[in-house]
């Protein structure tokens, strides 16, 4: 936004985003079942990498995915703005972060986590398709629209999906 | 009030009011089967797109770079059983490694 690019675009590109979150919030919702105030915090903390870590623990029941939720929720929170403050008042130090490793080290931690949700065929398909969905439409889409068109080819193939095997 | 600050304080508020939606769905809308499959699966396709969108394209295009690597042996580690911290650092190293020898 602050190289110039016009409000529509800011405000399609952080609702592309968004709306991945709320589908988020509807996976989270049951498993956290907070009412009143909580689910101001439990939405605020509602993002990848809370639900990567709650469903990589999904094998270890409720209570585990409760606790990797809001453990990572608060802990991506409190770092994401002392990282961001840091950043705001000239941290130029650390230069490129792919000199680090962090380019790959952050899709290798969602793959990580997604890992154990990946044992049935079916899943790991699903996952392929949608993997490959999101590079194809990468150079033709506004960035958002690749990653939330995957969420219908969830719906299709949950449509598709025998329940009573 | 400065357009600029404006646009920030109403992007984080919409942000949050999408998060918020996905929380205040009635539970008895999700109940059915069929909509607890799907309301499974979706994260699944989210999170895979993610991480391919994170490891394959810069600038919207289809790159193949050191992260390409770096994901390959994140997956070897997998396959191998590794436990996650050892699959996260075995990535960051080799992407680190082959950016420094490029």
């Amino acid at each position: 936004m602050g190289a110039g690019g016009s409000a529509i675009s800011g405000i399609t590109a952080a609702s592309l985003m968004g709306i991945r979150n709320t589908l988020y919030g509807l996976r989270m919702a049951p498993v956290l079942k907070v009412k009143g105030w909580s689910r101001i915090f439990a939405a605020q903390l509602t993002i990848d990498e809370s639900t990567g870590v709650a469903l990589s623990q999904e094998e270890l029941g409720s209570k585990a995915m409760r606790q990797g939720f809001w453990l990572t929720g608060a802990g991506v929170f409190i770092f994401w703005n002392i990282f961001t403050l840091a950043g705001a008042l000239g941290a130029q130090a650390m230069g490129n972060p792919a000199a680090w490793g962090l380019d790959a080290a952050v899709p290798a931690a969602f793959l990580g986590l997604l890992w154990p949700r990946l044992k049935a065929k079916s899943d790991r398909i699903l996952a392929l398709t949608a993997a490959i969905v999101a590079l194809a439409m990468t150079p033709y889409f506004v960035p958002g629209a690749p990653i939330i068109t995957t969420a219908f080819l969830a719906v299709a193939y949950g449509l598709r999906a025998n329940l009573w095997r | 009030m400065d357009p600029f600050w404006f646009a920030v304080i109403g992007t984080s508020a919409w942000a949050f009011t999408l998060k918020y939606i996905g929380h205040s769905i009635p539970m008895r809308w999700l109940s059915h089967p069929r909509i607890l499959k799907i309301n499974s699966l979706i994260p699944i396709a989210l999170l895979s797109a993610l991480v391919a969108v994170q490891a394959f394209t810069k600038d919207s295009l289809i790159v193949a770079d050191q992260r390409l690597a770096g994901i390959g042996v994140a997956l070897l580690a997998l396959i191998l059983r590794a436990p996650f911290p050892i699959v996260v650092i075995s990535a960051t190293a080799t992407s680190a490694a082959l950016f420094q020898i490029a």
